[in-house]
């Protein structure tokens, strides 16, 4: 099986690779590249991002062909894909962070900032934060309810259709952190800085 | 609910831990690696290294410690020390680091954290603070608290937020290495200064101590260093004693 982590200049992957390495140790190859085929070739891919909603569109917008390579990936093959933070908030159709920039258009809906409530609460939201599963992800297989993660974002994802929602967070408002649309995964939190916990989430997905 | 975090700091130099914990069992006392596991297995919610090397000839090894560790801890895990360009950033997150601090560099060059929170985002760039109360205000403190630079630091903590700092580093440098405690008045102030997250940091001594940096001083994180070494206290029994507090932990 090979596992792709799609290398877009998205800022720093190093963890992400590091994380899955560790949980595929030698039976699964991890592969990181940006180079189409290999990424139409692979069994799941792994699409990280850090920094703002707009820069990583523009970085994946950069390399000819990735965004029509994610597509036929994960709608026309129905592959398994896993969105990290930023990474799954270009699943939405539409980000409002520096500009209003079109996502990959996966989950109807939007990306916006946290409200702060005038203060109350720090932004970026920052640290080990509660999951509350609402829905049975393949993913979470084994994770328990209200298990902690760490999060550092300052704009959540907000979709449309609610049945997608796989489990939400306790910061300001309940904040979608993890998706699941059939093949199509995505966590706000990431689990390749989430401790023993977070590894096993990889692993869930390795193991789809 | 958010939890607050508690972030044992090593200090490393020429690549070995100066300060640290001092366990009967340790392989090899010295080893950065060895001693962030320890802490990142006990439930360190991140780990931070102080890099502080003096010679610019052995400033390479901090780049081997990150990229060993970053194999092993599977925490967040923040690289400060001799930071002074984009490209030292870019080296330090491509080795591992999840987040680099910035201190003199910040202070001298603002223009560093602008630049550097654009291109990698907000969420790596944390910004230290060293600061020196005078009279009824702090002043801000650059290599290593050795050179007074006469600024204000309230004033400074909010630039550095509109600069792009995703979070605040303070130290009291009339704290530090006293073990009487923090500075509440210092990380209240900035803490109510600013809308991102201030880490405590300087005099810590006792557990109590941590409470203080939360309760009164509104820290979002606590860091602390020589209270974790020598086995003086775990980092569990630390979050252990928070929890008793009704300070909301990570356990």
């Amino acid at each position: 099986m090979k596992v792709t982590i799609v290398d877009y200049d998205s800022g720093n992957i190093s963890s992400v690779i590091n994380s899955f390495k560790e949980v595929a140790k030698d039976k699964v190859n991890i592969e990181v590249t940006s180079d189409l085929n290999k990424i139409k070739s692979s069994d799941k891919v792994v699409l990280p991002g850090q920094g703002s909603f707009n820069s990583c569109v523009d970085a994946l917008n950069n390399i000819s062909g990735l965004v029509d390579t994610l597509n036929e990936f994960a709608i026309n093959n129905k592959k398994p894909l896993l969105g990290i933070c930023v990474g799954l908030q270009m699943f939405a159709d539409i980000g409002y962070e520096e500009t209003e920039t079109k996502g990959l258009g996966w989950i109807s809906g939007k990306v916006s900032k946290i409200d702060n409530q005038n203060g109350k609460y720090k932004l970026p939201h920052i640290g080990w934060n509660q999951i509350n599963i609402v829905k049975d992800s393949k993913i979470f297989k084994g994770i328990e309810n209200n298990s902690h993660m760490y999060f550092v974002h300052s704009y959540e994802i907000v979709p449309e259709d609610k049945n997608v929602v796989s489990a939400t967070t306790d910061y300001s408002s309940n904040i979608v952190c993890s998706v699941e649309k059939e093949n199509i995964f995505g966590t706000q939190f990431h689990p390749e800085k989430s401790d023993k916990i977070g590894l096993k989430i990889i692993d869930n997905f390795i193991n789809l | 609910m958010l939890k607050k975090r508690i972030i044992p700091c090593l200090d490393v130099k020429n690549g070995r831990v100066v300060k640290g914990i001092n366990f009967v069992d340790l392989q090899d006392a010295g080893d950065p690696v060895e001693q962030a596991k320890i802490y990142s297995d006990g439930g360190a919610d991140e780990i931070c290294f102080l890099d502080i090397t003096a010679s610019n000839e052995n400033r390479d090894t901090i780049y081997d410690v990150v990229e060993k560790t970053s194999k092993k801890c599977f925490v967040p895990l923040t690289v400060g020390g001799g930071v002074r360009s984009v490209e030292d950033i870019n080296k330090l997150l491509n080795c591992g680091a999840d987040k680099v601090s910035i201190n003199t560099a910040a202070v001298q060059n603002p223009e560093v954290v602008v630049e550097s929170s654009k291109k990698f985002g907000s969420q790596c760039i944390v910004v230290a603070i060293d600061a020196k109360k005078s009279g009824d205000k702090w002043e801000i403190f650059t290599h290593g608290g050795r050179n007074n630079t006469g600024i204000e630091t309230i004033e400074f903590a909010k630039k550095m937020e509109d600069s792009g700092a995703g979070e605040l580093l303070v130290t009291s440098m009339d704290r530090d290495g006293t073990q009487v405690g923090y500075d509440i008045e210092l990380m209240s102030k900035i803490s109510s200064m600013v809308n991102i997250p201030v880490i405590a940091s300087g005099g810590v001594g006792n557990l109590d101590h941590l409470v203080d940096g939360i309760k009164l001083g509104k820290a979002s994180a606590v860091l602390a260093a020589s209270i974790f070494h020598y086995g003086k206290h775990s980092v569990k029994e630390a979050k252990e004693y928070l929890d008793s507090k009704g300070i909301p932990v990570r356990i």
